[in-house]
């Protein structure tokens, strides 16, 4: 058995932001993670990112993971190849490195950072080789210099379809079309003009009907939609693609906070099935935490801010100095606040609002 | 002949070459891949036929979630290829998407 004073679940933004600053104020901390290197997934987002100066805007995500962890790294513990596999309401949690190295955990408190996975899309021809997640083209070509393929389908015109559109184009691959069921796209301006510059339609009211091909996709069926998402007749037409490239959204990983006993709520705002959390990240099991897309869908700078005020809220329960862990509370509270604010959060308000003492109600 | 070698931000030098076969055939990968990076540089997608209508199967994810790129490898069933580094002298070989070999 393995003890520790906080576990953390996830070495991606917002778990080496919790880590970081729960050992900045004193705390012992193991950080597990899948991967065989820290950061997640931001590994492969070569743009830069937005906000202000503490949310690390203007540097790529590929160079924030080596900004994260500055203070008291050799109170952190680090087990990469490690997935949690199992965890109990007696505050036991179970995790394998590798195949073989099976073993237990008890922490006094732990924060999930475990992030999120892709959403799928039903039509015929989904399941053909060449039908890739966004981040599965990303992870493809910014981490292993792989080129998923010649010509690329993208659904969805949010940001993440728009920003991985633009990094096809970087790596010579052409982007026949990016298609978007919504009547607008989801994505920063900023990215979309890129790609309208280079010549890429945007078709917003589009949708692909199916992925065609014998052994992998050699083309795909994009249709226009009418005001009541019915396709309209006679507006099919076949582009030669051999990469359809999905960008529909992501759910939040909560497996093991469910496995757990923590309340989870259905919020579409935020991706899906969330945990249920109070101002601080706690959930209803008085020492889980969760911070990241795990508990809503958003972005890594709101990932990082989260990270730290779980980190300071789980270091304060856990005995640490609690005028410094209220200060990085309250600091982190307001940077989310602002991080959420006009136009472009209104969706991730209304989302939070709806959980049960969630922050917009605290 | 399908890698990245000019990219305005990203650099991607020429990194050791890992040999290892695939349905027996002898390929080349390079230092730092994954199975599936590796196989998907050699333009091979189908890593994988579904159990009952053996429609062709390939990664969704790449990061190990969704269980469509499970391989059989140096004898071993269900190897995540998308996150298995890639070692000299592997043993690749495509399997029934649910690995074992199916008597029915």
């Amino acid at each position: 058995m393995v003890k520790t004073q906080l576990l953390v679940v996830g070495g991606g933004p917002a778990g080496l932001a919790a880590a970081d600053t729960a050992a900045s104020l004193g705390i012992q901390v193991l950080l597990v993670d899948e991967g065989r290197s820290l950061g997640g997934q931001l590994v492969k987002q070569t743009h830069k990112f937005f906000g202000s100066g503490e949310h690390h805007a203007g540097v790529r995500g590929i160079d924030i993971p080596q900004l994260l962890l500055k203070e008291g790294q050799d109170k952190i513990t680090f087990k990469l190849n490690t997935t949690v596999i199992g965890c109990y309401q007696d505050r036991v949690l179970t995790a394998l490195t590798g195949e073989d190295e099976y073993f237990k955990i008890s922490p006094q408190a732990a924060i999930f950072a475990t992030g999120a996975s892709e959403k799928f899309l039903a039509f015929p021809g989904n399941d053909l080789p060449g039908v890739y997640g966004a981040g599965a083209v990303q992870t493809l070509m910014n981490q292993y210099g792989v080129l998923p393929g010649n010509r690329v389908l993208m659904v969805g015109a949010g940001n993440i379809g728009i920003i991985v559109s633009y990094q096809l184009l970087q790596a010579g691959v052409q982007v026949a079309a990016v298609v978007e069921a919504a009547p607008q796209i989801g994505g920063y301006l900023v990215h979309a003009s890129k790609l309208a510059r280079a010549g890429v339609p945007i078709l917003t009211r589009h949708t692909i009907l199916a992925a065609r091909g014998k052994e992998a996709v050699e083309s795909a069926v994009i249709a226009r939609l009418d005001d009541n998402w019915q396709v309209v007749p006679g507006s099919q037409q076949e582009l030669e693609v051999d990469v359809v490239c999905l960008a529909v959204g992501l759910s939040p990983v909560v497996d093991l906070l469910r496995q757990a006993g923590c309340r989870t709520r259905y919020v579409p705002e935020l991706g899906g099935d969330v945990p249920v959390r109070d101002s601080l990240l706690r959930t209803s099991q008085e020492w889980i935490y969760v911070a990241g897309d795990v508990a809503g869908v958003e972005e890594a700078s709101a990932a990082m801010v989260e990270g730290r005020l779980a980190g300071a809220a789980a270091a304060k329960q856990l005995g640490a100095d609690v005028a410094a862990a209220d200060e990085i509370i309250a600091r982190s509270q307001a940077s989310l606040k602002a991080l959420r604010g006009g136009p472009v959060g209104e969706k991730i308000r209304s989302g939070i609002a709806k959980l049960e003492g969630g922050i917009a109600n605290a | 002949m399908r890698r990245i070698t000019k990219h305005p931000i990203l650099q991607f030098e020429e990194k050791p070459v890992i040999t290892f076969t695939f349905e027996g055939r002898k390929l080349q990968g390079r230092e730092g891949d994954t199975i599936a990076s590796a196989l998907h540089a050699n333009g091979i997608k189908v890593l994988s036929h579904s159990r009952r209508y053996h429609r062709p199967r390939g990664f969704f994810c790449a990061i190990g979630k969704c269980s469509a790129c499970l391989m059989t490898v140096n004898g071993t069933p269900n190897v995540r290829a998308c996150v298995e580094p890639l070692v000299e002298g592997m043993d690749v070989r495509r399997q029934p998407a649910t690995g074992g070999e199916l008597k029915w």
